[in-house]
């Protein structure tokens, strides 16, 4: 298989998600822990833990997102691929 | 998956102009949210009822959460930031109904909407403030940040924007995909997630602007 434009896109589309998800993974596992641990230690507060906690989760998740725009723009929206 | 995900749903054209899927949503958001309003503060709004006291909750809660954040009278940012959150919920949640694209979806709807809170920063900032002491905070400490403070302003609205299209676009991306594998009950968990992934992100990006327009009138006496 020649290795043409369209092809050195789909793998580089790959290569973006795959450790684009790395990061984004630890540091979920990482905050969660971090919110039981509090949550364990001072029950009382779990609303707001709970609340600070979705929303820094939801900004961790971007950096997995912003991976897959840059895949999705490789695959679908390519500018050198004409 | 012959269309890609990032090309608009051209729905008719208006003369020379190309009218998408996602614009017509976008106006039936705007007329269902004035429309709303409209009737529900129509006549006496000391006797409002059912409808007015729905709504008269939803702004005291926004206004509630405002406080907590910025730490001042959230009556000033209110019309903006209320605005906001009441659009963007409507306007993730649209991917609910058939027949319906999300205008979030698109790069523009997303863009847009940064574009006005990057506006809206700089205008409170400087209305709080006065126009010397908003440009001066740019370079303290030190006038050695001062590239550092103009990037940051800049690279802040566009992630602003691009977790917004992400998130919206990618769920989007994510139930096509699960639809062609499979194409009746399966996709029904994935758009309770879709639910909750919309309300999430208008949640933050309401958040984040008010985070913003805080950080840009501190300082200020409240």
């Amino acid at each position: 298989m020649e290795l043409n434009i369209h092809v050195v896109s789909i793998i580089g589309a790959a290569i973006a998600v795959s450790f684009g998800a790395i990061g984004p993974a630890l540091a979920e596992g990482r905050a969660v822990a971090a919110a039981m641990d509090a949550i364990a230690r001072q029950p009382e507060a779990a609303g707001t833990l709970a609340r600070t906690l979705f929303v820094g989760l939801a900004m961790i998740e971007t950096m997995a997102i912003y991976c897959l725009v840059i895949a999705l723009l490789l695959l679908y929206a390519n500018p050198f691929a004409g | 998956m012959e269309r890609s995900p990032l090309a608009p749903d051209i729905l008719f054209q208006l003369g020379p102009l190309p009218v998408s899927r996602q614009v017509v949503t976008t106006w039936a958001i705007m007329i269902v949210l004035v429309a709303l309003s409209r009737l529900a503060f129509a006549g006496d709004r000391r006797r409002a009822q059912g409808l007015g006291t729905v709504l008269e909750i939803v702004v005291e809660a926004l206004a509630s959460q405002v406080k907590d954040i910025m730490r001042r009278n959230p009556w000033p940012y209110l019309p903006l930031i209320g605005t906001l959150f009441l659009f963007l919920t409507l306007a993730n949640l649209s991917a609910l109904l058939p027949g319906v694209a999300p205008p979030t979806a698109h790069i523009e709807t997303p863009a847009a909407l940064a574009i006005v809170v990057f506006f809206s920063i700089h205008h409170y900032g400087i209305r709080a403030r006065g126009l010397g002491p908003y440009i001066r905070h740019y370079i303290e400490p030190t006038p050695l940040l001062l590239p550092l403070n103009i990037v940051s302003e800049i690279t802040r609205i566009f992630s602003l924007m691009i977790r917004l299209f992400g998130n919206i676009m990618s769920h989007e991306f994510v139930i096509a995909i699960v639809a062609t594998l499979a194409g009746l009950l399966l996709p029904i968990p994935f758009m309770l997630l879709g639910i909750v992934i919309g309300i999430v992100q208008a949640y933050i990006f309401t958040v984040l602007a008010s985070v913003f327009i805080g950080a840009a009138v501190e300082g200020a006496e409240a």
